[in-house]
């Protein structure tokens, strides 16, 4: 399993630079929006945690089409479905590389956009921890759309569009946590803690899923 | 000893010509029933008086509910059926969750579009981004993406097991939207007839909605049943093509 790990993270770092090419996209994605609502400086702090996290949310889905494609493609997804280990246990492994190789840069990066925004300290602290913790449900719930569009031959645009309603939730909890460590009537806490529910649901159901997806994709 | 003959029954229908057979005697009585509570709830929804508040448009309410109670119900049956699909392999659990969504799609765009047209005299606006009509919205997506995966696979029973895993995914969305109402407390009304001290609106309105509800009920089990008869018919009349080509091919 560790070997797995560090299989997967080896070759989505050294092909071509995905996590590279998502912080691009990441940077892209916020830079534009001042062009599109007006560099109003007060504005920009306002919807700022939003658009880092719709940001963050559409680079998460960059990568998530390569997942097992490039596995079936060379075959080594027919060696994963062969082996004993649980099924299960290797999507949550390889959901894990996925995750640090191309989303946990752009949790990294947040902070940075959050200065472009206009964010105060704790408002960009805020966006940073919910990112964190809601990151890997993107993650979990991309790795079911992946397996599931593994053998379509450009499932990439399929995916995002599968993936994209069932991670509205996440958005919602992930936003409105942020918001609420800004303003003060809102406690922090309760949106926080059901965005870690969530993160720790997929955990659960998203493995689950995609397994079953990739056992039924094999021909 | 019930349940085992239930059981056998059910798995009588996984022979598709008995399926057909068994459609062909149940159709015309469902749709004649279908009918019938049509007209009694169409006449009954425009001849009881408008709300005080609301004057006419209320009558929205009639074609509005039932669509939206149908696209939440027709996802329950399409998750039915994926567990059909991925447990028992029963063979016609497939063709009915594939036949299942776009009729879901549907109903979904009925209940939005009625709803938008509901809102504007009533909210004075057209869309909000309140928690029900949001979520109903996700599902309708979800809908148009369960179609378009289905679409995109030739084999038609991996891409009924591939979708399944997707439709058993996605079924966290229908308690979201269920109690979104209850849970968040926007523009949205919350629920007003199944709840556990009953119905809080008045039994003027309540009769011709049951009764539409039930309409459009068998409506939706008609269209489905419809549905299935065409896929079936569609996957024998592919499979006739492919005998046919083979033989051609041989040359005889």
């Amino acid at each position: 399993m560790t070997a797995l790990l560090l299989r997967d993270l080896k070759l989505s770092i050294r092909a071509g630079g995905g996590a590279l090419i998502g912080i691009l996209f990441f940077l892209t994605v916020v830079a534009v929006i001042p062009f599109g609502v007006g560099p109003d400086l007060n504005l920009l702090a306002r919807i700022g945690p939003a658009i880092v996290w719709i940001g963050a949310l559409l680079a998460a889905l960059l990568g998530l089409d390569r997942m097992f494609q490039t596995d079936r493609d060379d075959g080594s997804l027919d060696l994963l479905l062969m082996q004993e280990h649980p099924l299960v246990l290797t999507v949550l492994v390889k959901c894990l590389a996925h995750w640090i190789a191309n989303v946990l840069p752009l949790v990294i990066a947040s902070p940075l956009l959050g200065l472009f925004m206009n964010m105060d300290e704790v408002a960009i602290g805020a966006a940073m921890l919910t990112l964190l913790v809601g990151s890997p449900a993107l993650t979990l719930i991309g790795a079911v759309g992946a397996a599931v569009a593994v053998t379509l031959p450009r499932g990439g645009l399929l995916v995002s569009i599968l993936v994209l309603p069932l991670c509205i939730p996440v958005l919602i909890f992930g936003v409105s946590a942020t918001y609420a460590a800004v303003e003060d009537p809102a406690p922090f806490l309760p949106p926080f803690l059901i965005l870690t529910a969530i993160t720790m649901f997929f955990a659960v159901l998203g493995p689950l899923g995609a397994a079953l997806a990739l056992r039924n994709a094999g021909d | 000893m019930t349940e085992s003959l239930a059981i056998r029954k059910f798995s009588d229908l996984a022979n598709p010509t008995r399926f057909l057979a068994l459609a062909e005697r149940v159709l015309p009585w469902l749709a004649a029933l279908c009918c019938v509570l049509f007209a009694v709830g169409l006449i009954l929804s425009f001849t009881t008086e408008g709300d005080y508040q609301q004057g006419d448009t209320v009558r929205i309410m009639y074609i509005h509910v039932p669509a939206a109670w149908l696209s939440m119900m027709c996802y329950s049956v399409m998750a039915l059926s994926a567990i059909g699909t991925l447990v028992w392999r029963h063979p016609l659990a497939d063709v009915s969750h594939k036949a299942a969504a776009p009729l879901g799609a549907a109903f979904t765009l009925i209940a939005l579009v009625t709803g938008s047209l509901w809102g504007k005299p009533m909210w004075g606006t057209w869309w909000v981004w309140d928690a029900r009509l949001t979520s109903v919205f996700i599902l309708f997506l979800m809908y148009l993406g369960l179609i378009a995966l289905n679409r995109s696979m030739d084999d038609p029973s991996r891409a009924a097991r591939v979708s399944a895993v997707l439709i058993l995914v996605g079924f966290v969305n229908i308690p979201i939207i269920k109690f979104s109402v209850d849970w968040w407390n926007t523009l949205h009304q919350p629920a007003s007839v199944i709840r556990l001290d009953g119905p809080t609106i008045d039994p003027e309105f309540l009769w011709p909605l049951l009764i539409m509800a039930v309409a459009f009920t068998l409506l939706f089990f008609c269209l489905h049943i419809m549905a299935m008869r065409n896929e079936i018919w569609r996957r024998r009349v592919a499979t006739q093509r492919r005998l046919a080509a083979r033989m051609a091919g041989r040359g005889d």
